[in-house]
């Protein structure tokens, strides 16, 4: 089943709705986590995030989400922000997106929707704030929304001007919002925003930061109140805020957010930001880890996001954005929904499996006993599969595994090792540093020289599990390392 | 009297435009500019200038 989810549309002809009904309800019972988790999820709030690759890390396998930076004004000023980039607080700093208006982002998302089948979600999250640059957000989703009425919208906002729209978010059926909260103590928000913009002045100090926070807040209970999904995100600021996201965590999770997702602050002084230009550094991985994990618990956390541009377009951390520039769009496009409804059909088909697969190799675990956790890294290109060529893979998916299951940790970016065919040996340099504390890569194909580096670096590096789901895989792994030792102090 | 854009240090980002209470602000050939017979400085209307109390840029809405 090579390149499984690139020919999955061509196999779901067949008894589409059929099909659907006999796996409707496939997610009973299980582990599927939210990270997945209908077992305790109230189901209209599964049918919301289900197909949501943000919101859900299960169906980021599957779905794929859309930006479109239809809206560059903004409200406030962010340290770590410089304004001729987009925001920093859902892109990653120092990008600029291709600002588009109302009409071209309809050709595009149209465009978009005929040739990615996995396309489930169009979001506005800049290039400034979709709140406040709120006619262009509104005109847009009006627009796509009337031509493909079952693509899910979802906006990003800093919270100043959310409460003055919640009622036509609502209306619009707008149901996933995110608000980047970075502080709930106006003292030290001081540190993070320089002014805002409200009610006709500019606002700066204590001043700017109490108004923002109450705004915020408010923002916030009004979503929760009428049953709008809410991600709130962070940016980690070390020295200024790391200790103080532990507080917002709790706030934001009495206040009703579904999600709460840590970023880490991105510094460079070729930026030009306040924070690069100052020296003010972002987290280590580790921090950033440490953080996240004294948060489990707390509202959900979100380790899958990745900070994708405000004009991003893909699965998983790729980025096809590219492709459809407004320059390559035709004039003239209209909606074709045959493939997105026949992919739709065949996950749902693919999805029960996949639990299934998940389910068994929890429990086949209980068979390992007492061996240590471990890091796996799967290189994988969609599907919940493992089914990527080492060399292909610009990002490796984190699973913990131990004796109590296995878990989505995170995911870890890297250069492309492979370009063309010949890898070299600097990058495969950097993929080493990237999978640092990683005890396996799991992937689809890999080379014997590249395997013989990471072997070198102590990392098992193998394709014996390609082609199996990533839950499936990892278990095989374990319980034949594991099996082996117990073989030798045994022996 | 009237308020100008520095062009070249303008992100385009078009705050100004929907801030400014007398529509003087429009975008030309892809830059914005301000309408000088338009624009009244916000007198009477504002205590400071729109423009250039949203404008993420420092010094790019000034006195023309
Ligand atoms: S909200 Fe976004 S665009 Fe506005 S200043 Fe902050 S990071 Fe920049
Ligand atoms: S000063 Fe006031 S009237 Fe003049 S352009 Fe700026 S916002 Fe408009
Ligand atoms: S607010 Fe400033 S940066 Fe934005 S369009 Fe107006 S002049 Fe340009």
């Amino acid at each position: 089943m090579a390149g499984q989810l690139i020919g999955l549309q061509d196999f779901a002809d067949s008894g589409a709705e059929t099909m659907r009904e006999a796996l409707s309800g496939g997610c009973s019972s299980s582990q599927c986590g939210s990270s997945d988790k209908p077992d305790s999820m109230p189901e209209e709030i599964w049918a919301k995030i289900k197909d949501h690759p943000c919101y859900s890390e299960e169906a980021h396998h599957y779905f794929a989400r859309m930006h479109v930076a239809v809206a560059p004004a903004c409200n406030i000023q962010c340290n770590y922000c410089n304004r001729k980039y987009d925001c920093a607080n859902e892109s990653r700093p120092g990008v600029v997106s291709e600002k588009l208006t109302p009409d071209q982002a309809q050709r595009k998302v149209i465009t978009v929707a005929n040739e990615v089948p996995q396309l489930s979600v169009l979001g506005i999250a800049g290039p400034g704030d979709a709140c406040y640059d709120w006619k262009k957000t509104r005109e847009t989703f009006g627009l796509i929304s009337a031509d493909i009425p079952d693509i899910k919208l979802c906006l990003s906002t800093n919270g100043l001007a959310l409460p003055d729209h919640v009622d036509e978010i609502a209306s619009m059926n707008i149901d996933h919002v995110t608000i980047t909260i970075n502080m709930v103590d106006p003292e030290i928000g001081v540190q993070i925003y320089p002014w805002i913009f409200y009610k006709n002045r500019r606002w700066t100090g204590l001043d700017a930061s109490k108004i923002l926070h109450e705004r915020q807040m408010l923002g916030l209970e009004m979503l929760t109140e009428r049953g709008i999904l809410t991600k709130i995100n962070s940016v980690m600021i070390p020295g200024v805020n790391d200790t103080h996201l532990l507080e917002v965590n709790r706030v934001v999770k009495e206040k009703g957010a579904f999600l709460h997702n840590i970023m880490p602050l991105i510094s460079d002084p070729a930026h030009g930001t306040h924070y690069g230009l100052t020296g003010q550094r972002g987290p280590t991985p580790a921090e950033l880890k440490a953080l996240q994990d004294q948060l489990e618990g707390g509202a959900k956390l979100m380790r899958h996001c990745r900070q994708c541009r405000a004009d991003a377009v893909g699965l998983l951390g790729e980025d096809r954005g590219q492709e459809f520039t407004l320059d390559q769009l035709a004039e003239n496009v209209a909606y074709d929904p045959s493939r997105r409804v026949n992919y739709q059909t065949l996950v749902a088909e693919m999805r029960g499996e996949h639990e299934a697969a998940k389910r068994a190799a929890s429990e086949s675990l209980v068979d390992v006993q007492q061996a240590p956790s471990a890091l796996v890294a799967i290189a994988t290109k969609g599907g919940g599969r493992i089914n990527q060529h080492f060399g292909h893979a610009t990002e490796f998916q984190i699973y913990e595994i131990s004796t109590h299951g296995i878990k989505f940790v995170g995911h870890r970016k890297t250069e492309q090792y492979c370009k063309g065919g010949w890898g070299e040996d600097a990058t495969l340099d950097g993929v080493i540093a990237a999978l640092e504390g990683v005890s396996a890569v799991l992937c689809g194909k890999i080379g014997d020289c590249p395997k013989e580096s990471l072997a070198a670096a102590g990392i098992v590096a193998t394709d014996d599990y390609a082609l199996e789901w990533i839950e499936e895989g990892i278990g095989h792994w374990y319980e034949q390392v594991n099996g082996q030792q117990e073989q030798r102090q045994s022996a | 009297m009237s308020y100008k854009i520095v062009t070249s240090q303008c992100t385009v980002c078009g705050a100004c435009e929907f801030e400014c209470p007398n529509a003087a602000i429009s975008l030309k050939n892809d830059l914005y500019v301000i309408n000088a017979k338009k624009c009244t400085e916000c007198e009477g209307q504002f205590d400071v200038p729109q423009c250039a109390a949203v404008c993420p840029v420092p010094k790019t809405c000034i006195p023309a």
